[in-house]
């Protein structure tokens, strides 16, 4: 029968392990499967690509690239192209993310840039697109790259800011381009250096970023100056001041920024480098990517664009992120639309992208919390149909206001600060600088106008540029002659219940509006707002401000005021552009996964439940024996044997002493005996039952082994009873009065235990053990702590105990108390069985005596004399004998006969010498 | 005679009922200081933030705003300052001291010879530490909820991206984050049970599981990782925001949900299989 117990348990155990371990190997697994492929190797070759120098360049330009090459060729090939100020290498990280997708991906620095030779010519079709147009030759004459055609190699083009507007002018220009990814770049170079957001004509309203896109705009001179700085203060152009620039482009510059205005040249030269002169021709499908944090190339832009996109009939995708060049280049998440764009429209893989427009709603306080913004998928962009863009009107408040622009433009309203993020610029993924932008904004006692609305009932997403429709008259003054064109910032604050303002995406939209009528009288005009994204909540106005000076900009030195005022029954216009949060799909994997676990975990339960209903084990025939251990033994891992071959048997009505020095092993019998360890082998049956862990006949058995063991914030009365309790038993049975009477703590037992002695304790614990009057009480060591009279006691209870038909199991290294409390004694040591049987007949056994004489050495040899008898040794008035089985009497009679007088006869020792014996011989087996 | 030789009365399914280890819990000082302390934080918050609103910032929206634009988003606040880590303190704390501090006090061994079959104790045990946790978990929110609303009042939930919804809706959204959260923090119950049956430190067995939660929500900060932080136990413990969502996004719901029960089983088998099998010798 116990062999195939103990299959069964190896058989359970394994099943457990199993399912255990079929957990850990999955998640290995699949973590194993995802980590072995790793990234497919990308081979990178750097070339020197000479392209033509262009109009008025003598010699051949030098462009400093690198190539990366895919693990698979012939592959469909990617130009990347970086950002102003950056190279090559700003860009690798892209480029080898788009190669690892399986793209052969140029990557080159851009004339004037980096170790490419050449100047700057600001995206020019002469120079910086006709050196695209060049690499796509160049592409042409590749054996890895995929060729459609002789001369017409499979190519996308993507970058970002400065990179971006080249991929639309070399679309526009080369009908070669496959597809194409701009982000945060430029319509028209001359609008986003020289906006003017104010017109008097109407303006167009149907897409949702529409700008007015007037001509004779203010100079965005922070960050034209950012720029400049980038290029003429590297140093790498030599000693010029121009640095690397073109002069003609230098020297356009110089002329803005010294006068504040455009001048016709440099808006043609401007318009050149600008796509909108080429965006009607493009046709390959177009990702557009713009920011929403971006004072230098506002979402105005990329309607533009859209807007000659879709004309053009190009599919068209337009992403609005939370970021932008005051904020952040476009995330990895958004680059691998990138790439999943590319991998359709090039490689013909993955799902269509379609031709949708998705925007983000940046968290209210900015991303800086690391708050991911909300993304709304809307079916298209607005406006590019027939399907306008939604608007919203909101009633302003607000008479008109005089303002003033001080002479020479200072002290100026701050909004925004360019440049923040000079390493977004160099095209290097950056999240910094996403802090303060919303935050900065000031504006100045005596410039400003304010127009405020109620406040809103509910929530609205603002997305897309707002309009408002103004009037303005120039405030006539004797000392000064008034000029004719007024220069105006407006913006639109959020404003919360507490007055705080925020100005979202930190934009302004700067007007120059003219000419002005003699006398005061006023002119209107609509503003085009900057277009931007915010979460407007309840409760919260809008406020309009308009004001006469910004840093950004450059600002006439001549002073001037104004009456700002509202056009009569004008309302804001604000676009709200319907659409979905992400159409989530059933999360079918992942319930999947749950049932899939409640299913083994169901299984599991089963078998258990199976298992445990065939594992009784009894033997009838020792159903009255309380307790029989045999071959009992006990190794540990490390190969000590606790408990070696260990067989004895406790018969009904017994108090049995189990005997031991320290370490002999009778604390690991007990701890099998309660089912607390296992045993190697052999086993422990009571009442017939064998004992398992958790076996039901436990429950006919009360001990206490190694200590007490009480809840110490609870008294000892609490103590038995939660006791008591956990066995589930009627409380009727539990005796507890009975046992706290043994216990005989008094009041105490009403006191915490964390209070009571060692004693309290120990006598607590016999009594739990006493609690049901078990059938066998095991008690370990049960005097320890207690005084002499409690000792004595203690023998009492026990032996009233057993002779109430209990049988009482006590381990002792004692001797004494063995032999006083003791029916029978089984010895132990070094985890064996050395001797058992009743008191009596140990000590009958080892039959050691000693008597005390007058003359020793007759005494001893008297004793010598007698038939069996063994003198163990001669003292000064002792003799010890072993008698063997000779009555007492008898020796005793034989020395007196002889003449010795006995004075005494001892044998209180002879536990312990047969124990010491006893142990002596084990040991010296 | 009983059936397998147990003495009169004597059940193995009777044992250790669950209202005996619930009193036996809730006697101790630690069960109610817990439970007592989290009652108490959104006082704490409620106060802080009285007095941080006279040193605010300038300019610009904070969370401070966001925190008290209503009595649904102070509760937001209360559970989102205290998901990741507070919450998962007290989680450890139930099912990480159950069984280690009965060690250490020696009373394991007493339930265990009672007999309380060792899978019933955990059984027990597990049950009991889940109701404290949930109730922990409820409690916060409960408070959160009666002190925000008297506070700041009933008006609409605000998300941090400017979603609104009204009082009802958000408050029946609310109700399913505790939901969400039992069952993703499972997977720190079952480690902390796990430690708890290997170690007679209760201590070690509650900081054990709280130190794997931060290790896992370091390597989460580590983009470098990529896809494989999706393995990380901690990785969905924000995603009952998106609860607050409209329309709910369940993806990481459900991934969170599945993580948590993947864990919780693995650990739970685990603790199972080895304290069945386990030496008792504290």
């Amino acid at each position: 029968m116990a062999p195939l117990r103990q299959l069964t348990r190896t058989r359970r155990q394994l099943a457990v392990l199993a399912a255990i371990g079929a957990l850990l190997v999955g998640t290995v697994a699949t973590l194993t499967i995802r980590m072995v492929p790793g990234p497919p190797p990308v081979t990178t070759d750097n070339v020197m690509i000479d392209v033509p120098g262009g109009p008025g360049v003598a010699s051949a330009v030098h462009l400093d690239a690198t190539v990366y090459r895919p693990a698979v060729t012939p592959a469909p090939a990617v130009l990347l192209a970086h950002g102003f100020g950056g190279s090559k290498d700003s860009v690798s990280a892209e480029a080898t993310a788009l190669a690892r997708r399986g793209f052969v991906v140029l990557a080159w620095t851009a004339r004037g840039f980096g170790s490419s030779s050449g100047q700057i010519g600001l995206d020019s079709p002469d120079y910086e697109v006709a050196d695209a147009r060049a690499l796509v030759d160049w592409l042409a004459t590749r054996s890895d790259v995929v060729q459609d055609a002789p001369g017409d190699p499979r190519v996308g083009v993507t970058g970002a800011s400065y990179g971006g507007a080249l991929a639309l002018l070399l679309a526009g220009t080369d009908r070669r381009v496959d597809a194409l990814a701009p982000e945060i770049t430029w319509n028209d170079l001359a609008q986003a250096l020289f906006p003017n957001t104010g017109s008097q004509a109407p303006v167009m309203t149907n897409s949702p970023a529409a700008g007015a896109f007037a001509p004779d705009g203010v100079f965005k001179r922070e960050w034209a100056g950012y720029f400049f700085g980038i290029v003429a203060g590297s140093g790498s152009g030599g000693h010029d001041l121009c640095g690397r620039f073109r002069p003609e482009i230098c020297a356009a510059y110089v002329q803005a920024a010294t006068s504040g205005g455009p001048n016709p040249e440099i808006v043609a030269m401007l318009h050149r480098s600008s796509p909108t002169t080429v965006a009607g021709n493009i046709i390959a499908p177009t990702l557009l990517i713009q920011g929403e944090q971006d004072t230098l190339f506002g979402l105005d832009q990329a309607d533009a664009t859209a807007r000659q996109l879709a004309a053009a009939g190009a599919p068209l995708k337009v992403i609005w992120y939370v970021g932008g060049h005051d904020a952040g280049a476009p995330s990895a998440a958004l680059q691998d639309q990138v790439g999943d764009w590319f991998d359709y429209y090039l490689r013909g893989i993955g799902v269509n992208p379609g031709t949708g427009f998705d925007y983000q709603v940046p968290a209210l306080f900015g991303t800086r919390r690391g708050l991911p913004p909300r993304t709304v998928h809307a079916v298209a962009y607005p406006g590019l149909g027939n399907d306008p863009v939604q608007h919203r009107e909101v009633t302003l408040h607000g008479s008109p206001q005089q303002v003033v622009r001080p002479p020479g433009g200072s002290p100026a309203a701050l909004s925004s600060l360019p440049g923040l993020t000079a390493a977004l610029v160099g095209g290097a993924p950056s999240a910094a600088g996403a802090a303060g932008v919303e935050g900065v904004a000031m504006d100045l006692p005596g410039q400003f106008a304010t127009f405020l609305s109620d406040p809103l009932t509910d929530p609205v997403d603002l997305a897309g540029a707002p309009r408002i429709r103004l009037r303005v008259a120039a405030t006539p003054s004797t000392a000064i002659p008034t000029q004719d064109h007024a220069v105006l910032f407006v913006k639109l604050y959020d404003v919360g219940p507490d007055g705080r303002h925020t100005l979202p995406g930190g934009a302004v939209a700067p007007v120059r509006i003219g000419p002005l009528p003699g006398g005061g009288a006023p002119v209107e005009f609509t503003v085009t707002l900057a277009g931007m994204v915010r979460p407007v909540q309840a409760g919260h106005r809008l406020a309009v401000v308009v004001t006469t000076t910004d840093r950004g900009y450059a600002l006439p030195p001549q002073p001037a005021g104004y009456t700002v005022s509202l056009a009569d029954g004008t309302r804001l216009a604000i676009p709200v552009i319907a659409g979905q949060q992400a159409a989530a799909p059933l999360p079918a994997i992942q319930l999947a996964g749950i049932g899939g676990l409640a299913a083994v975990v169901t299984a599991l339960g089963v078998i258990a439940a199976l298992r445990r209903r065939h594992g009784e084990d009894a033997d009838p025939e020792l159903a009255e024996v309380p307790l029989v251990v045999t071959g009992l033994t006990k190794r540990y891992p490390g190969g000590l044997t606790a408990v070696g071959e260990l067989s004895f048997r406790i018969e009904h009505g017994q108090v049995l002493g189990l005997l031991g020095p320290n370490g002999a092993g009778k604390t690991t019998v007990l701890r099998m005996l309660m089912g607390l360890i296992q045993p190697t082998s052999g086993e422990l049956r009571a009442f017939g039952h064998r004992i398992t862990a958790g076996a039901a006949v436990l429950s006919r058995i009360g001990s206490f082994v190694e200590g007490p063991g009480f809840l110490p914030h609870l008294t000892g009365v609490e103590n038995l009873r939660l006791y008591w309790a956990a066995t589930g038993r009627p409380p009727a049975d539990a005796g507890i009065d009975e046992a706290l009477a043994i216990a005989g703590l008094g009041h105490a037992v009403h006191r915490r235990v964390a209070t009571y002695s060692q004693g309290m304790r120990q006598r607590l614990a016999i009594a739990q053990a006493m609690l049901g009057r078990p059938d066998l009480l095991v008690l370990d060591e049960p005097t320890n702590g207690l005084d002499p009279p409690q000792i004595h006691a203690m023998r009492e209870v026990l032996r009233g105990y057993a002779a109430r038909g209990a049988t009482v199991l006590v381990s002792s290294h004692l001797l004494a108390e063995v032999e006083q409390i003791c029916s029978h004694v089984v010895v132990m040591h070094r985890g064996r069985l050395v001797a058992a049987g009743t008191v009596a007949e140990i000590v009958a056994g080892s039959g050691t005596v000693s008597f005390t004489v007058d003359d020793p050495t007759k005494a001893a040899a008297l004793l010598r004399g007698l038939a069996g008898v063994d003198v163990m040794g001669v003292g000064q008035r002792v003799v010890h004998a072993h008698l063997d089985g000779l009555p007492r009497a008898d020796a005793v009679s034989a020395l007196v006969i002889a003449g010795v007088r006995v004075e005494g006869v001892a044998t209180r020792q002879a536990l312990e010498d047969a124990f010491l014996q006893l142990v002596g011989e084990e040991a010296v087996e | 005679m009983s059936p397998f030789g147990a003495a009169p009365g004597y059940r193995a399914a009777a044992t250790l009922p669950l209202r005996v280890e619930l009193v036996r819990q809730l006697r101790r000082r630690r069960t109610v200081l817990t439970l007592g302390f989290l009652a108490l934080l959104p006082f704490l918050l409620l106060i802080a933030f009285t007095i941080g609103r006279d040193n605010r910032s300038r300019g610009g929206a904070t969370l401070l705003d966001l925190a008290t634009a209503s009595g649904l988003n102070f509760v937001v606040f209360t559970i989102f300052s205290t998901a990741s880590f507070l919450l998962v303190v007290v989680v450890a704390l139930f099912f990480g001291d159950t069984v280690a501090s009965e060690a250490s006090w020696s009373t394991l061994r007493y339930l265990l010879a009672a007999p309380v079959p060792r899978g019933r104790l955990l059984r027990q045990k597990a049950v009991v530490a889940a109701l404290l946790s949930v109730s922990a978990l409820v409690l916060l929110p409960a408070v959160a909820m009666a002190v925000g609303v008297l506070a700041y009042g009933s008006g609409d939930l605000v998300s941090p991206t400017g979603q609104s919804l009204d009082f009802a809706t958000a408050a029946g959204r609310l109700a399913l984050v505790p939901a969400y959260l039992a069952v993703h923090l499972a997977w720190v119950a079952g480690l902390a049970l796990l430690l708890s049956v290997s170690t007679d430190a209760p201590l070690g067995a509650v900081g054990g599981a709280v130190m794997v939660s931060i290790l896992s929500q370091i390597l989460e900060t580590i983009e470098a990782l990529g896809d494989l932080r999706d393995y990380l136990p901690t990785r969905f413990n924000t995603a009952w925001a998106d609860l607050l969502a409209s329309p709910i996004d369940w993806g990481h719901l459900a991934s969170g949900a599945f993580s948590g029960l993947a864990y919780a089983t693995a650990f739970g088998l685990a603790t199972r299989y080895h304290f069945a099998a386990k030496d008792i010798t504290s």
